[in-house]
């Protein structure tokens, strides 16, 4: 290899680190400044899926904000859309939940509800959400035994903390759509809408696609 | 070996070039004084929002090509809880200039949704009613560009022969909107006089 052309390839090799995407800024509202505890990049996915598209989900009753308990069983009959995020105060999930808090009218359009669920405790829930400016939907914890719901779906991460996973729960109990998104990126909204337009489609079949 | 001295030096060159290039992009916001990012931007699909920004259907425009002499440039976010609190004291500000014939087609105010996909632009602006134009930038291209800024930010950006400076930068809300307007065209006539009311 001759000097100009181990030159070409030096310089390509920076051209191309400086093409590379770098990570997206999530977290970034003035809200949470000072406040979330700033993460590097994790492994975009730890864990390995329990159920699956067209399964019963798992039923689950969890502790929620107002002190007392949530099932899933509860609201048969409607959509159920399960935000699991993996931890409080952490850049990502911290600016999740606060989009979804404008979307009750949208859930509502789809006849759906929203389970948020974390693997936090209920006084660290309580303090996050409120830095929120409060939820419209059910905030669960998943915190004893630690994990136990994240684990049956199959979203429990080694680190015990959970993915950053989408479950989207059928009236009859049937998982119809599962996003087990990179933990380090937020899952984009058209997803969700798109599945639960399928949903209520009249020419739902009952089946994902 | 005075080839392998060349290969590393040429690399450290373009190291640093690539460190610095990267510097200009992230960390802070453009300064007071500053030319504003020479973004693209995707043309408003709303013939009202063409019409207000002064531009023509096309593909894509650049911010100093909008027809004012002074922009309010809004960094938000649907999944920013402080910028949803804000929304209405910024549709204020928008009907403050609309109902100031002296400021109605000088000043005009448009938003940049960082990392927000379309629908969730939209989502934003349908909640809160937002009359001016706001761009998803679902990929973070104008937020990098603009320093990778905390939100709400608010800049003011002056438009003269083709360039766009920045002359107010600023984070989180205003404390409220005739005394952030006021602000706006105060600094506005001290970087030029063309803007004031």
């Amino acid at each position: 290899m001759n000097v100009s052309k181990s030159l070409i390839f030096v310089c390509a090799f920076f051209l191309l680190a400086l093409w590379m995407p770098t990570g997206e800024v999530f977290g970034f509202s003035e809200a949470f400044e000072g406040k979330v505890f700033e993460q590097k990049d994790q492994k975009p996915r730890d864990s390995v899926l329990k159920v699956a598209v067209g399964d019963r989900a798992p039923d689950f009753e969890l502790p929620n904000l107002s002190g007392t308990r949530t099932s899933l069983i509860e609201f048969r009959g409607k959509n159920v859309v399960i935000s699991f995020v993996p931890a409080a105060w952490t850049p990502v999930c911290s600016d999740q939940w606060p989009g979804y808090n404008i979307l009750e009218n949208l859930f509502a359009d789809f006849n759906a509800i929203l389970l948020g669920i974390a693997v936090d405790n209920i006084p660290s829930l309580y303090a996050w959400t409120r830095e929120m400016g409060g939820l419209w939907f059910p905030v669960l914890s998943d915190f004893w035994p630690h994990g136990e719901t994240a684990e049956r779906f199959g979203v429990l991460r080694s680190d015990g903390t959970a993915e950053r996973a989408i479950f989207i729960i059928d009236g009859e109990g049937i998982i119809r759509y599962i996003d087990v998104h990179d933990i380090n990126r937020r899952p984009p909204l058209e997803t969700i809408v798109d599945q639960l337009k399928r949903m209520t489609s009249p020419d739902d079949a009952g089946r994902n696609d | 070996m005075k080839r392998l001295s060349e290969i590393l030096a040429t690399a450290f060159l373009c190291g640093m070039l690539v460190l610095s290039v990267s510097a200009d992009v992230s960390e802070a916001a453009p300064p007071v004084g500053s030319e504003f990012p020479d973004v693209e931007i995707a043309v408003p699909d709303s013939k009202e929002h063409r019409n207000y920004l002064g531009l023509k259907r096309g593909e894509s425009f650049r911010l100093s090509q909008v027809a004012a002499d002074t922009l309010i440039v809004e960094v938000l976010s649907m999944y920013c809880p402080f910028c949803q609190a804000e929304a209405p004291a910024v549709n204020t500000l928008y009907a403050m200039i609309e109902d100031d014939p002296a400021l109605r087609e000088k000043v005009k105010i448009i938003g940049i949704a960082a990392g927000n996909t379309k629908l969730e632009r939209d989502m934003f602006v349908d909640t809160f009613d937002i009359p001016f134009p706001v761009f998803a930038d679902a990929d973070f291209l104008f937020h990098k560009a603009l320093g990778e800024v905390r939100t709400p930010y608010f800049l003011g950006v002056r438009i003269t022969g083709g360039a766009a400076t920045v002359f107010h930068s600023s984070l989180g809300a205003f404390e409220d909107p005739a005394s952030f307007l006021s602000l706006i065209i105060e600094r506005s006539r001290s970087n030029s006089a063309e803007v004031s009311p």
